[in-house]
């Protein structure tokens, strides 16, 4: 009898996968430097973001406000790097929910199936149906402006397409013979979805939650910019955006700083999410 | 007996192959895959290239035809020279025009080598356009002759069908229709036959045995399974591990066998009748380290049970799957998976349930467990009436019935150490407590001769005869009477087969196991089973002991299964002139079918005949 060599992990070669992608380290260090300054912030902004100082309002970029100053003499600097801990903070714990939920209700569909399975899919499909900001406008609105009420109203709008990604390969998965295997052993619905279901999926899932964590932190700035994010004076890089537009034409900082931090910060997530998805699936790599 | 009597020239030569070696790029090393090969093929021969999986069999053809991987993989040596070319020193382009037109080839799963989205008369016609640069309508009245050719019963409006619309046996004919397109001098089977029934089998080997008189084409053919070779070579080579070990004319290979790994090859095909009168099991003869064969296993007096109730009694079940269609999705039709069977297994026995796909063996197998639920029947286990237990007392109650699978990988959850996945239905009926648990997994990983310390190990680091072993630890965990084995050794190499089948029987002699054998293989049934029950269309046709069975078949399904099997002996071709173009019947019915009572009758002590209504 021949005895099987000990072959690599399947997390090695996604290391090696991963490690090899030069533009996935690209993502990782802008994402470090954005998620290394909102955690650091009071020690590396400048300035007290919600000092006033009337005296030096709309500045425009110089070497002791880095990147200008707002209507009311803040630093646009200091703002930005607290507005980042908005930012991350929402998009991250409201992509988890969207997550745990979401798969949840996936995993629970495509197990059951039939009718329930029927319904289920068509709500969820409802729900897509609806502009992401659309359906955030209308839950933020019921809820009211509060920080955790737009993590919940973001959660709900991102959780459709995680119950999707989760029903796919748990149809296929409910087919293999070892979900079968369990069954003939005993094996409950509720540890057969969960011990070895979902660990099968699990990569997947995480992979979707990197990219949507980006459309997270998009939505939660465009509900800010309408003014249903977190209310103000704390600083978030959509309230910076809206603030900023009504001088965009004479002190363009003031909009545009905050932009960049949007758009960096989502590509850097893209990037990530890409490299995961090609790491654990050479297959999709798009040459 | 018909032998083609060819005096071979050397101008016959149609493949010639020297000293070939493939290398495969392994991290940074080249190693060999194939090592030294040299053959040469005849017109009108059939040249058959044997071994098990990662022989270096397919490596062979590939390198032929040029189709190599273009990274991490070359032709180191050698030479392969066809109608004088050398095929190793052309052009991608100049391979091309050679493809598919004067070498063709067929491979083992016809439904993924056709392509879902054209008729089966497009594709034919394809390579005619390409090659031949026929017209359009010339192309089509060719495609058309040649499914005549490989007898496409209403070939006119078959060709317009879609590759989904045709059975698995019609497939593969309209694959070799395709392959036969451009009139090739060389054919390159691989595996022709190992995706079908036997019965289809022998059909698909008959018509390319014919094809090759009319055509005089050389035959590649590449096969695991002796019991072709036998049927259609007239030379074989045996591979493993990449060298040629065995070389010669089939004739001599069957009467002389020069290298053991050949006899471990010809263990494997089924010898009908050669099993003796007695109902007990055979093992497998198993060869040791120095290839010298080890003195079977002693064979256990009987192991069944007589005495008292059988373990499992099986009445009159019945299981049906609706098919819904149209806009209210009504029922339109149901499929008799599972048709009125009836059966007894005592405790220690094996009873094998054979038959080609479709006729219901698997199923029965799921019903029995529940896994299915039935529409009608009883089945009574160990004195407790398994149909009428609520669906939580099925899980208690299950717990001494296991089931293994075909294919041990897909029946392991990949992200599972292999040992939680032994230790989890201990968990889950709390038989073992926690800190038991390693030891108890230790042993049961040595029962069935693998080692402890490979409980840390994930399914994909194990081979597949190893992985089989965890299923069959995981299925001994719960200590249950009762095996479900659906096709649990079919997809294994035949030399593991052997060892699998050999662990089963010490296993039931030891525990007194009982075995429920859903198999199509004639080979290991005649070894593994007491009884058997052949099954046909979801019913069972004939039901006995085994000797009774393979010596004197009584029912005409069961003698036509038989006479399909094919014998490791090549003197005994059977050369049947007619050819059988039989399908194996659909069994799906309207939904207001009334099926027919059946009647049994006695052939035999214990040995139940259906009679024909």
């Amino acid at each position: 009898m021949t005895i099987a060599t000990s072959s690599p992990r399947r997390q090695s070669a996604f290391w090696m996968a991963f490690r090899s992608n030069r533009l996935a380290w690209l993502g990782v260090a802008l994402l470090a430097i954005i998620v290394f300054s909102a955690v650091f912030a009071p020690w590396i902004a400048p300035h007290d973001p919600l000092q006033q100082n009337i005296l030096h309002r709309l500045q425009p970029p110089s070497s002791e406000f880095l990147l200008g100053t707002d209507t009311y003499g803040r630093d646009v600097l200091s703002r930005l790097i607290y507005g980042s801990r908005v930012s991350l903070v929402v998009g991250f714990v409201a992509i988890l929910i969207a997550m745990v939920v979401g798969s949840a209700i996936g995993i629970l569909s495509g197990f059951i199936g039939g009718v329930f399975d029927r319904v289920v899919m068509s709500l969820l499909d409802v729900m897509l149906s609806f502009p992401t900001l659309l359906l955030g406008l209308m839950i933020a609105a019921m809820l009211g402006a509060s920080f955790e009420n737009l993590i919940i109203a973001i959660a709900i709008t991102e959780m459709a397409p995680f119950a999707r990604v989760a029903r796919a390969p748990t149809i296929s998965l409910k087919q293999r013979d070892f979900i079968e295997a369990g069954r003939a052993m005993g094996f409950s619905d509720s540890r057969l979805m969960g011990r070895h279901i979902l660990p099968n999926m699990l990569s997947e899932v995480v992979v979707v939650g990197s990219m949507w964590m980006a459309s997270a932190i998009r939505t939660e700035a465009s509900l800010s910019f309408i003014g249903l994010g977190v209310p103000p004076p704390t600083p978030t890089w959509g309230g910076m955006i809206r603030e900023g537009f009504e001088n965009i034409l004479d002190s363009w900082w003031l909009a545009v700083c905050p932009s960049v931090a949007i758009l960096l910060t989502v590509l850097a997530l893209n990037i990530l999410g890409d490299a995961l998805r090609d790491a654990i699936d050479p297959k999709t790599r798009v040459e | 007996m018909m032998t083609k009597q060819t005096t071979p020239s050397q101008d016959d030569i149609v493949l010639d192959v020297q000293g070939l070696r493939t290398e495969f790029l392994m991290g940074r090393q080249w190693k060999p895959a194939v090592n030294d090969l040299s053959l040469t093929i005849r017109s009108n021969e059939t040249v058959a290239v044997v071994g098990e999986s990662g022989s270096g069999k397919s490596v062979t053809a590939l390198s032929i035809l040029g189709l190599l991987p273009a990274q991490g993989a070359r032709i180191a040596r050698g030479r392969v020279l066809f109608e004088g070319q050398d095929l190793t020193q052309l052009s991608e382009n100049q391979m091309a025009q050679i493809r598919g037109n004067r070498i063709a080839m067929i491979f083992q799963e016809p439904m993924t080598s056709l392509n879902p989205t054209m008729t089966v008369g497009d594709q034919i016609g394809e390579s005619l356009l390409i090659h031949r640069g026929m017209s359009l309508r010339d192309a089509r009245k060719e495609a058309l002759a040649l499914l005549e050719r490989v007898r496409i019963p209403a070939a006119s409006r078959r060709i317009n069908e879609f590759p989904h619309q045709f059975s698995g046996g019609m497939r593969q004919r309209a694959m070799i229709a395709m392959a036969l397109a451009c009139r090739p001098k060389l054919l390159i089977a691989d595996e022709p036959t190992t995706a079908l029934d036997v019965t289809i089998q022998a059909q698909i080997l008959q018509l390319i045995k014919e094809l090759q008189e009319e055509e005089g084409m050389g035959v590649l053919f590449i096969t695991h399974d002796m019991g072709v070779v036998a049927e259609i070579a007239d030379r074989a080579l045996v591979m493993r591990y990449g060298d040629i070990v065995e070389d010669g004319r089939c004739a001599d290979i069957f009467a002389r066998p020069q290298h053991p790994y050949t006899r471990t090859l010809l263990f494997a095909v089924p010898q009908l009748g050669t099993m003796g009168q007695g109902n007990q099991p055979v093992p497998f003869p198993e060869l040791d380290a120095e290839g010298n064969e080890k003195p079977a296993p002693p064979i256990a007096d009987s192991s069944i049970r007589t005495e008292g109730q059988p373990l499992l009694q099986v009445r009159g079940l019945t299981t049906r799957f609706d098919i819904r269609g149209g806009f209210l999705r009504r029922i339109q039709g149901r499929v008799h998976a599972v048709q009125d069977v009836s059966f007894d297994l005592r405790a220690g026995e094996t009873l094998a349930l054979v038959g080609e796909s479709g006729c219901g063996k698997s199923t029965t197998g799921r019903s029995v467990l529940r896994l299915l639920e039935p529409v009608a029947g009883e089945v009574v286990f160990d004195g407790q009436t398994l149909s009428k237990l609520s669906k939580a007392d099925l899980k208690t109650g299950r717990r001494q019935m296991q089931m293994i699978f075909q294919d041990p990988f897909a029946s392991l959850d990949p992200r599972q150490r292999v040992g939680d996945a032994i230790a989890e239905p201990l968990l889950v009926h709390r038989l073992v407590s926690r800190a038991d648990m390693s030891a108890t997994v230790g042993r049961l990983l040595r029962r069935v001769g693998l080692e402890p310390a490979m409980a840390e190990r994930y399914p994909h680091e194990f081979s597949g005869g190893q992985r089989q072993r965890i299923c069959i630890a995981r299925a001994l965990a719960m200590e249950p009477k009762l095996i479900v084995a659906d096709e649990s050794v079919s997809a294994l190499d035949v030399s593991i087969k052997a060892q699998i089948v050999n662990l089963m029987l010490e296993l039931q002699a030891s525990m007194g196991l009982s075995y429920l054998f859903i198999s199509h293989d004639m080979a290991v049934v005649e070894r593994i089973s007491h009884r058997v029950a052949v099954m046909y269309l979801g019913e069972i046709v004939e039901i006995g002991p085994r000797a009774q069975i393979f010596g004197d078949p009584q029912h005409p399904y069961t003698r036509k299964l038989l006479s399909a099997v094919l014998l490791p002996d090549p003197s005994r071709r059977r050369m049947r002139r007619t050819l059988s173009i039989d399908e194996i019947p659909s069994p799906i019915r309207p939904a207001d079918h009334v099926s027919p009572k059946r009647a049994y009758r006695e052939a035999g002590e214990d040995h139940w005949v259906m009679v024909e209504a």
